[in-house]
Formats: structure tokens, C-alpha cells, sequence
């Protein structure tokens, strides 16, 4: 590819039409010291090896690959590899991100850290480096999602996190956004809004993706010096969607490479419960960027539905809808139902137990696997364990008693 | 009367402006319309109708609490522009429209600018759209001579008062001190910062001060050196507590000051 077409060279504000900074004025001094700190920061030696290396000794990094051919053989002829971010320090991608915003908040001399949950995983990785780095911490978690990941609220408050449960709106993911954005707009001085995905206005889309991409850089360099080979189709769950875009942008220039985004579809594509964005939702403007959305005729947003916490998000981050558009990403639905079923697959399979979340992708591969040629390979990305699950796991299928 | 000349003349006479604020919807549209024509009425200057959104990041909990019943008791853009024109048919107060962008987008931005003309709204407050991403908005309210009012902040810089300035007609918004809306009892010192910064670039567009304005005196100290005083959350309060004789009562006494 030559430079001017390259998928990967895009960095905002704008990914096609999506993107931009659509926010109350009383953030942009906040957006645009945080995006002159990033660019500065992102070239300067010394910020480089500091995240290099907490990412070697604090996280982990880098994640290993696994091959798993019994789960493989769920799929039909092809060959599956997981880049295992589940085995990061906190338990999934989500602390690739937290880390390097963390060591902006400190460079831009904040001393408070906010942050909103879903699954409860962001609010971890960022109770985390709350403790590390030595900043204050409140994280906003919609008040339905404390009751369905009460572990995580216990593992945040141990950090020394102050969670706040969301109790307006449909009191989930997209609430808690809100409610943090509240906060930063009354507290701009003191506070980084450390957000968790790859949506929000310039310059976070691009920011966390390039945190995370060195998930796919990893696995990309793993694939071509253990295996030889890249794989035919990179694959991951979507929520906002920074655990898929980590893995897809270091493939975006490789055309040979398929990119599957597996979304939440709850109770089924059909139904009003699902939170399929891409697949299902229209083009508008929900916290402070513009992108496929849920949403009704009046642009009022639409409650999305889904089993895993970390999906139940009625937007998506623009470099996806821009993807889509381009034809280089294909995105598909998946059910609470197949997610579940794919969990117990790959525990009963390769003794590895996945988050609910990731439990989508993995069901993706299992519904769309048959498609692809005998003998091909899919990474996927595993950006999360389940331990935290293991309460909506345990009802599900009746291991603690006969509730479901 | 357009905005701006309401605005100047109250300013040459030295008398206080209040904006003032109220969801359409709210509780439902007919209760809306007859709360809305009640402040004016009682003595508002210009009228800030609200759209209601699932999403309001700007306001506090007042706010959010009104347009969320709205929106659970059917509020829809359908019959917005009903509930806009039986309120400007009544009175003669300016009346703009403050919505978030996304119902605009969705909505259509050049048909919801015709409708909101149509049913004799002078403009729109765009509390989540800044001039950089508004190049549409921008076009088409010229076109059709509207007022368009964007937020200038305490954390804006010169330049960025400067572009806010340029492009706001009506009014400009400045945002008193840093939050969301909802009275607060210390008015911001920052909220004159702001105001001399919006006045240094030598614009002739008034400049009116909301956010954290809930009694007669903060009215009274904000016109002293603004164009204006905009309320909210203490209007949607009273009529929630009093209904529309307690939110006639607090206009009255907030326009008192006088």
C-alpha cells in the first residue's frame, strides 16, 4: 500500500466522516491539552521506555499466543490461535490503556483520576493504576452493572477506588459515561477522564487505540516468528470496541487479512434486546463523537441489551463505523445464548475460561468458521478471563442450584 | 423583537435581563406550554425551550429528572414544533430552542431549522456543538437568519472567545463557573472573567451568564456587568414544588430585583 491509502496512518479527529469533538465547549481546553501532552509524550524516549517498561514488568507484556485445536474443531477445519490478554495483570486488555493514560495524568500534573465501568474491568485497570501511580479515584458504574459484577465493585474499593453507583438513564454503561463526563466538566482543574474505550471526542479514539495496539503488534510479530504465517481473519468482541480495533490495527494494511467484529445481539438480532451498533444502529452523535449508534427517529438513545456488561453499549468508537463503511471490517451479531455456550466450549475444551465478553468473538469463530477454506488460521483476541463472571456463569447453567 | 434588540434595549434602558429556561414536555406538552407563556408573562425576556435528550451531559439532576418524565410521558419532535408554536403564538418574548445536537442531526438540520422558523422560534442553543463541528448549523442559520448561541467557558482560551464571539448571534452563553447546571449559592467569580473576555474581543452580541443562578441578587450582580442572567433548574423546582403559581411567583421575584 502506499502511504496515502494506508488504513493504519489515520489518526483523527476524523475516520471518514466519524469522529470529531462533539462536547460543551468546557472540555475542549481540557481535550486540547490532553491531545498536546499525548503528542508529545508519544515521541519522547523517555515516556516510551517508562510504559515499556511497566508494560514488561507491571502487566506483563508480552501476552503469549495460544493455539487451540480442540476448540478449533468446534469451528470445523481451521486452525485457532487466542493472543491471550487475559493473562495481563488485572485480567484483560483493558489495563493496556489505563496504564498510559495514567502516566499522562501525572505529566499533565493531575492528581485525580475518573473513570466509568461496564463489566467492571476498566474500573479495575484504573483502580489499579490509581494505587500505583498514587492519584485519587472515582469510578461511575451504572447501578444495574454493580449488582451484575459486585465482584469487581469489592476489587475496586480493596484499590482504594471510590465507586459511584449511576442511578439515572437505563443505570448502565452509556449512563456512567454521562455521569462521568458530569464530573469532568465540574472538575476539569484537578482531573483526567480516564476513558475506557475507543469511542468519546478526539483525541481518545485514537489515543487508546494506539494503547492498545500493541496488542495486535505483539501478535502480528508472534504469528510471522512462531508460525510463519499471518492468520487469514483477526478476530474480537465489540462493545466501544478497543480490544478489537487493539488487535485489528496492526493488520489494517495486511488486505489479505480478514477483520470479524462480533458484537453483542442479546436476545437476538430481531428483537429490540440487543446491542448491536454496527449491525443494527444509524449514524449520530453520542458522547462527543459522531458514529453508528442506537437510537430511536428522535435521536434519543436506545437502551441496548446483552448478558455481558462490557457490550451493553448503544455506541461504538468511529474508527469501527468507519471500517465498516470501508468494507475492511465485517461485524456480526451474536446471542446471549451462543456467547454462553462458546464460554463453556472453550473452559470444557482448552481448561481456559474467558470473560463473557470475549465469549462473543469466540462464538463468532465457532458460527463463522465453517466459512473460510479448510486449513485456515484465525487469531482472536481472548481480551478477557471470566473469573469475574463466574456469578452470572453459575446461574446460567444451573451450577448453583437450578436458577437460570 | 429579535433577541439582540431585546437584549441591547434592556441594557440601554439599565434595566436586568432574565433568560430563562423550561423543557418542553415537561410534565407534558399542554402543562409545558402553559408554564412557558406563565414566564413570560411574569416578566422573562427571552425563552429558552428545552428539547429533551436521553443523554444530557451539561445539566445537573434537576434538569435531567424534567426531561427524562418528558421523555417517559411521549415527548417526541412530531409535536416539539406544536408545543413551540402554541407558546409563540401567545406571547411575544423571544423564544429560542437549547438542544443537544443528536435530535438535530436526526431530526434533519435544515428541517428542523424551517420547522423552528416556522413556529416562530428565533434560533438554537447548542450546548454539545462547538463552532468547530457546526459548519452546517452555521450555513443554513444564516441563510434563514437565525440565532445561533454557543458556550463560552472559563476555560476558553482568547482565540477560542474569539471564534465563540464571531460566530454567536442572540446571545452568547457564558458559563459562569465550571459544571454542569443546577443553583449553586456562590456565584463563580469566574463567571466576570469570562464576560470581560467574551466583551475584550470587541463583540456587540450580548453576553448572558447561566449556570448556578438561583436568587434575586445573583440576577441583580450578574446584570451588572452582563447583558443577562439565564435560570433553570430553580424554575423547572418551582413548578415541580408550586406548579404554575409558584413558578410565576419565583419569576416575579427573581425579575424583582430591578
Amino acid at each position: 500500500m502506499t502511504e496515502n491509502t494506508s488504513l493504519k496512518a489515520q489518526n483523527g479527529p476524523y475516520f471518514g466522516e466519524y469522529g470529531g469533538r462533539f462536547v460543551p465547549e468546557s472540555l475542549i481546553a481540557a481535550l486540547d491539552e490532553l491531545e498536546a501532552t499525548y503528542e508529545i509524550a508519544k515521541t519522547d524516549p523517555t515516556f516510551i521506555k517508562e510504559l515499556d517498561e511497566l508494560n514488561k514488568n507491571y502487566v506483563g507484556r508480552p501476552s503469549i499466543i495460544t493455539e487451540v485445536p480442540k476448540f478449533a474443531a468446534l469451528a470445523g477445519d481451521i486452525r485457532v490461535f487466542l493472543k491471550r490478554e487475559d493473562l495481563n495483570h488485572t485480567g484483560s486488555h483493558k489495563i493496556n490503556n489505563v496504564i498510559g493514560q495514567a502516566l499522562l495524568t501525572k505529566r499533565m500534573g493531575k492528581t485525580r483520576i475518573i473513570a466509568e465501568t461496564g463489566a467492571g474491568q476498566h474500573g479495575v485497570a484504573s483502580a489499579t493504576a490509581a494505587a500505583l501511580f498514587g492519584l485519587e479515584c472515582v469510578v461511575y458504574m451504572g447501578e444495574v452493572d454493580t449488582e451484575r459484577q459486585a465482584l469487581n465493585v469489592a476489587r475496586m474499593k480493596l484499590l482504594g477506588a471510590e465507586v459511584i453507583p449511576v442511578t439515572t438513564g437505563s443505570r448502565t454503561l452509556k449512563d456512567a459515561i454521562n455521569e462521568a463526563l458530569r464530573d469532568w466538566v465540574t472538575n476539569v482543574d484537578n482531573t483526567h477522564y480516564l476513558l475506557g474505550t475507543v469511542a468519546g471526542p478526539h483525541p481518545f479514539p485514537t489515543m487508546v487505540r494506539d494503547f492498545h495496539s500493541v496488542i495486535g503488534t505483539e501478535a502480528r510479530e508472534q504469528m510471522l516468528v512462531d508460525y510463519g504465517f499471518l492468520p487469514d481473519v483477526v478476530a474480537a468482541c465489540v462493545g466501544g470496541g478497543s480490544n478489537a480495533i487493539g488487535l485489528f490495527h496492526a493488520f489494517l494494511d495486511d488486505d489479505a487479512v480478514k477483520l470479524w467484529g462480533f458484537e453483542a445481539a442479546g436476545e437476538g438480532m430481531n428483537t429490540l434486546k440487543h446491542a448491536a451498533t454496527l449491525s443494527k444502529g444509524k449514524v449520530g452523535v453520542l458522547h462527543g463523537a459522531k458514529s453508528y449508534l442506537l437510537q430511536d427517529e428522535d435521536g434519543q438513545t436506545v437502551e441496548s441489551h446483552s448478558i455481558s456488561a462490557g457490550l451493553d453499549y448503544p455506541g461504538v468508537g468511529p474508527e469501527h463505523s468507519w471500517l465498516k463503511d470501508l468494507n475492511r471490517a465485517q461485524y456480526f451479531g451474536i446471542s446471549d445464548d451462543e456467547a454462553m455456550q462458546a464460554l463453556k466450549a472453550l473452559s470444557q475444551t482448552e481448561g481456559i475460561i474467558p470473560a463473557i465478553e470475549t465469549a462473543h468473538a469466540l462464538a463468532g469463530v465457532i458460527k463463522h468458521g465453517s466459512e473460510l477454506p479448510s486449513g485456515s488460521s484465525i487469531l482472536l483476541n481472548l481480551s478477557g478471563r471470566g473469573d469475574k463472571d463466574m456469578e452470572t456463569v453459575g446461574k446460567y447453567f444451573g451450577f448453583l442450584g437450578n436458577k437460570k | 423583537m429579535s433577541t439582540q434588540t431585546v437584549l441591547t434595549d434592556l441594557a440601554t434602558r439599565g434595566e436586568d435581563a432574565l433568560v430563562g429556561y423550561f423543557p418542553a414536555g415537561y410534565p407534558t406538552s399542554a402543562d409545558s406550554i402553559e408554564a412557558c407563556v406563565a414566564m413570560c408573562e411574569a416578566g422573562i425576556d427571552v425563552l429558552e425551550l428545552g428539547v429533551p435528550y436521553s443523554d444530557p451531559v451539561m445539566d445537573g439532576l434537576v434538569i435531567q429528572v424534567a426531561t427524562e418524565l418528558a421523555l417517559a410521558n411521549g415527548f417526541k419532535l412530531s409535536n416539539f414544533f406544536e408545543t413551540l408554536k402554541a407558546i409563540t403564538s401567545r406571547v411575544s418574548t423571544p423564544v429560542l430552542v437549547m438542544s443537544y445536537w443528536n435530535p438535530i442531526l436526526q431530526y434533519g438540520v435544515r428541517r428542523f431549522a424551517e420547522d423552528l422558523k416556522a413556529a416562530g422560534a428565533t434560533g438554537l442553543i447548542t450546548p454539545d456543538l462547538i463552532p468547530d463541528e457546526a459548519g452546517e448549523w452555521l450555513k443554513i442559520s444564516d441563510e434563514l437568519n437565525l440565532d445561533r448561541v454557543f458556550l463560552a467557558t472559563p476555560s476558553s482560551s482568547t482565540k477560542r472567545l474569539e471564534q465563540v464571539a464571531s460566530v454567536s448571534r442572540g446571545f452568547i452563553y457564558a458559563v459562569s463557573t465550571m459544571g454542569i447546571t443546577g443553583a449553586r449559592e456562590d456565584l463563580d467569580a469566574k463567571a466576570r472573567a469570562v464576560v470581560a473576555g467574551v466583551k475584550a474581543t470587541g463583540t456587540k452580541v450580548p453576553v448572558c451568564v447561566g449556570i448556578g443562578i438561583s436568587s434575586s441578587d445573583q440576577v441583580n450582580e450578574v446584570n451588572s456587568y452582563a447583558d443577562g442572567a439565564i435560570v433553570g433548574s430553580v424554575f423547572i423546582k418551582a413548578y415541580r414544588d408550586g406548579g404554575i403559581e409558584k413558578l410565576r411567583n419565583v419569576v416575579q421575584e427573581l425579575k424583582a430585583g430591578n
